[in-house]
């Protein structure tokens, strides 16, 4: 380490947590067998869903990409495994509605055959251009692993205004129970390390701070040791104190740097891009070794297993699968969570598969999980307040919510909530208080989308209207200059000759007409059959 | 496998209402039993019948709400309720005002305004207030401190006094009571006697009268306990008792002959109590942080104002009261900086 211990900042409140990380840290990672079936669904992070580029009855090489998704922030799927696509279907997915969605099932054939899907190992690393590895980053279908998989490619392009000076990486892990970072960082510093030197020449930052939770001494060993000459004042290995959620992305910045990323902005608003150190990983492996992001390793933990451990497992694999080659259920196994006891979600099955954002897979009894007695009314004690890393008020969110008064929800910052749990956690009236932000959050987007439908439709409506106005107003002008037309005709043929053939008055007088008519169609701007403006079809369109 | 879903978070909480309330009551022990023991057995007679009638009218009102009785009355906030109550009253109470008192307490204080949670007053200091004055006359009629042992009144003999109204052969009730000292400075300062020579009576004890001085230091111990439990924050007491020492220090640099020191503020009546055990009420305080030193800088300074210059000798459960009242206010015009909303600082 450094000789100068580097100075740390604090967020408000969070929470010293039973960490429960030992059960599964008692042996090395384990690579998990074949499933029978692999099931990938679609769409596994925010951003627009992938197209699958294969159909059933196919036959997939491992790293064959089987579904694209080429928008900005979108990320490729590829085939974990051989063997042949079953087909497109709808399938459970790991989602807290249990509902289903559309994935690629494919049916493994055990022989791992990568066929010609290999992407070329990249060897001029000293030379690596930017976008080179941005491109192999997108190609390689890699994704954040720290849970909200968002796509790293983004990432690695900060926009032209935005200089970054500091790459911090999130080996801090702080959610109780999950240790596949942790696992990682034992038995593939060297991986993480070398990843980390990639992003660095292509980020250029000024300074590069690992941070890892004081609670993972082996890890922050293995990683001093793997960075070993490479560490200098540019990259350093920091051990930050163990206060859940010191590895919130916001919370490990101000941890680390003392800035706080701005309220509705990112970090390279103050001059950070942050990755998790699974990333790195994949990073590496995507190319030195050309493997796109295939597989993950994930935490199978929980009094609810008989043996808690790290896998790695391919995507696609079903959970029960996993639960099986930890040792299976113990008997009074309750609840399964995805994710960690804090922020998580609760599955109804374990049929789902495990997808690139699931770092853990938690199987508790009763006594872990259950509240201590019935909802209580909120007393006010403010503990939420203590330990809100936000520095919200979730009391008055709370009373807020329950009164649908959403603007001042509103006002009281409610988009600031990261869903941290610490709140529901310390109250004693055991109020499901995290249930509450997301039912406000989600009535308030939704309330927006109305809105923002209701105002297309007051725009067409206007338009409508307008265009009626000034289709009755031309035609009673041109009514008028008909008439005029006509007044005056009859008397400029009575003066001309008087007492013709009344036959070929009529057919003069008609002639006149006619050309009275022309000459009022070209005074027009419009002619009367497109009177109809074409921006109100395209408005149409737009809004729906 | 199917499994049965819950949200976010999943761990088992660590508190819960009855868990806050049983330690705000560990607390009051220490306090409690130093009150019997200069003021006898009424002190815990009232306790435990407050705590009665509290508990009779939170199941009774609870019934008549539809409301599950069993969680709410083992919440113990009604216990609690009860408890203060008993302590702001002197001790030889009769019942029927401790059944008036707590009653209004209960059942308009608290569940007329919604029960547990929505009470926008502190329910005992209502109820205290509604008998010191529909009752000033029994209200004041405390004991001269004095050590168990010399007691004139046996638990038999207190129990007749209160319940019964009978006092034990020979005994007036004007032989027998005599004022707080809060209440005899008020007196006397009011006669345009000078403090030195108010203060020189044995009564009023080395620092705040005989007795009280003990009594309050043993509400301090229980309250630093609660503020190291983690039951309440120090916001409230700081600012209260921070504010009440301020504000009579500067009157008594000002004229030590007509203002007291700020420890006999501090030690005599229920400024210790206030500030850790009642002010700190979360329902009908203030809850965020700076909030609470506004609210408790404004029960101590209005709890002065009263004392030095309105009309009743103790000030603390108006001033309770008060602060009630302006505690949505406060709130609305204390809330902290969202993390992330101002510009964030500069790396040091």
């Amino acid at each position: 380490m450094t000789s100068t211990p580097h100075k740390l900042w604090r967020f408000n409140g969070g929470l010293k947590l039973p960490d429960h990380k030992a059960e599964s840290t008692q042996e090395t990672v384990f690579k998990a067998p074949l499933a029978e079936y692999l099931t990938l669904p679609l769409r596994q992070h925010i951003g627009e869903m992938a197209q699958p580029v294969v159909k059933a009855g196919d036959k997939v090489y491992k790293g064959q990409i089987i579904a694209r998704c080429d928008t900005y922030v979108g990320a490729h799927i590829h085939a974990p495994t051989s063997g042949r696509v079953r087909g497109i279907e709808e399938h459970p997915v790991p989602h807290p509605s249990g509902l289903t969605a559309p994935c690629v099932v494919i049916e493994v054939d055990g022989d791992e055959d990568w066929g010609e899907h290999r992407m070329p190992p990249i060897e001029d690393l000293q030379n690596l251009d930017p976008a080179r590895l941005r491109h192999r980053v997108r190609e390689g279908g890699l994704v954040g692993m720290g849970g909200a998989a968002f796509p790293s490619a983004v990432k690695l392009n900060p926009r032209p205004q935005q200089t970054i000076d500091t790459l911090v990486v999130n080996g801090a892990e702080c959610e109780p129970y999950i240790t596949c970072d942790d696992m990682l960082m034992r038995t593939r510093a060297d991986a993480v390390i070398q990843g980390l030197l990639l992003v660095k020449r292509t980020l250029q930052p000024r300074q590069c701070l690992i941070g890892i939770e004081d609670n993972k001494p082996e890890a922050l060993r293995a990683m001093t040791e793997a960075l070993g000459g490479e560490e200098n004042d540019n990259i350093r290995i920091v051990a930050v104190p163990s206060i859940y959620p010191a590895g919130g992305e916001r919370q490990l910045i101000r941890v680390l740097t003392g800035r706080e990323v701005p309220s509705e902005g990112l970090p390279a608003d103050v001059g950070v891009v942050c990755h998790n150190v699974g990333t790195l990983a994949n990073i590496y492996r995507a190319v030195i070794r050309g493997e796109p992001l295939i597989s993950r390793i994930v935490t199978v933990t929980g009094s609810g297993v008989q043996r808690p451990r790290n896998l790695r497992v391919p995507f696609g694999t079903p959970i029960s699968h996993l639960v099986a080659h930890a040792g299976g259920y113990s008997d009074d196994v309750e609840r399964l969570i995805m994710g960690g006891p804090m922020m998580g979600f609760a599955l109804a099955s374990d049929q789902v598969p495990i997808i690139k954002g699931t770092n853990c897979i938690l199987a508790a009894k009763g006594e872990e999980v259950d509240p201590p007695g019935p909802v209580m009314p909120c007393i006010r004690c403010g503990e939420c307040v203590r330990v809100c890393p936000a520095n919200l008020l979730p009391q008055q969110l709370y009373w807020f919510t329950r009164a649908r008064d959403f603007d001042k929800a509103q006002d009281y910052s409610l988009f600031d909530c990261i869903e941290c749990g610490c709140c529901a956690h310390v109250c004693p009236s055991n109020i499901p208080l995290v249930q509450f932000y997301r039912f406000a959050k989600n009535e308030i987007w939704s309330q927006e989308r109305e809105k923002q439908e209701a105002d297309a439709a007051r725009v067409r409506h206007e338009m409508r209207q307008e265009r009626l106005a000034r289709e009755k107003r031309e035609k009673a002008e041109r009514m008028n200059r008909k008439k005029q037309a006509l007044n005056d005709k009859p008397a400029e043929n009575k003066a001309s000759d008087t007492g013709s053939d009344p036959k070929k008055a009529a057919i003069q007088a008609a002639l006149e007409r006619a050309q009275a008519k022309k000459a009022a169609q070209g005074a027009d701007t419009t002619p009367p059959d497109q009177g109809k403006p074409p921006s109100d079809t395209r408005t149409q369109e737009k809004t729906r | 496998m199917r499994f049965k879903t819950f949200t976010s978070p999943h761990m088992s909480p660590a508190r819960s209402v009855n868990r806050v309330m049983r330690q705000v009551l560990y607390a009051l022990v220490p306090g409690t039993v130093a009150m019997a023991w200069f003021f006898g057995w009424g002190v815990l007679v009232n306790v435990v019948l407050a705590v009665t009638v509290a508990l009779a009218a939170e199941a009774l009102m609870l019934m008549a709400r539809r409301r599950p009785v069993k969680p709410f009355v083992t919440d113990l906030s009604a216990v609690v309720a009860g408890w203060l109550f008993a302590l702001a009253v002197p001790p030889l109470t009769p019942w029927w005002i401790t059944l008036i008192g707590v009653g209004f307490a209960i059942v308009v204080a608290k569940h007329l305004y919604g029960g547990l949670g929505y009470n926008p007053f502190n329910p005992a200091m209502v109820g205290y207030v509604a008998v010191v004055i529909s009752f000033p006359r029994e209200m004041t009629l405390w004991l001269p401190p004095s050590t168990l042992a010399e007691m004139a009144f046996s638990l038999p003999q207190t129990l007749q006094a209160i319940f019964l109204g009978q006092l034990p052969a020979g005994l007036t009730w004007d032989m027998i009571t005599g004022a707080t000292p809060l209440d005899r400075l008020q007196t006397e300062l009011a006669m345009d006697r000078s403090l030195s020579d108010i203060q020189a009576s044995p009564f009023f004890g080395a620092v705040a009268g005989r007795g009280w001085e003990w009594i309050n230091l043993f509400f301090l111990l229980g309250g630093l306990w609660l503020i190291r439990r983690r039951v309440i924050t120090w916001h409230v007491p700081v600012a209260m008792l921070g504010s009440l020492a301020l504000i009579s220090g500067l009157f008594w640099l000002i004229n030590p002959e007509v203002y007291a020191s700020p420890l006999f503020h501090l030690f005599s009546g229920a400024a210790i109590l206030g500030a850790f055990f009642i002010a700190t009420d979360p329902v009908s305080g203030s809850t965020t942080p700076m909030g609470r030193l506004v609210f408790g800088a404004g029960v101590g300074i209005l709890a002065y104002v009263i004392r030095a210059w309105g009309g009743y000798a103790e000030g603390v459960a108006f001033a309770i009261l008060l602060m009630n009242m302006m505690a949505p206010t406060i709130d609305h015009y204390t809330q902290p900086r969202v993390f992330g909303k101002t510009p964030a600082r500069k790396e040091g």
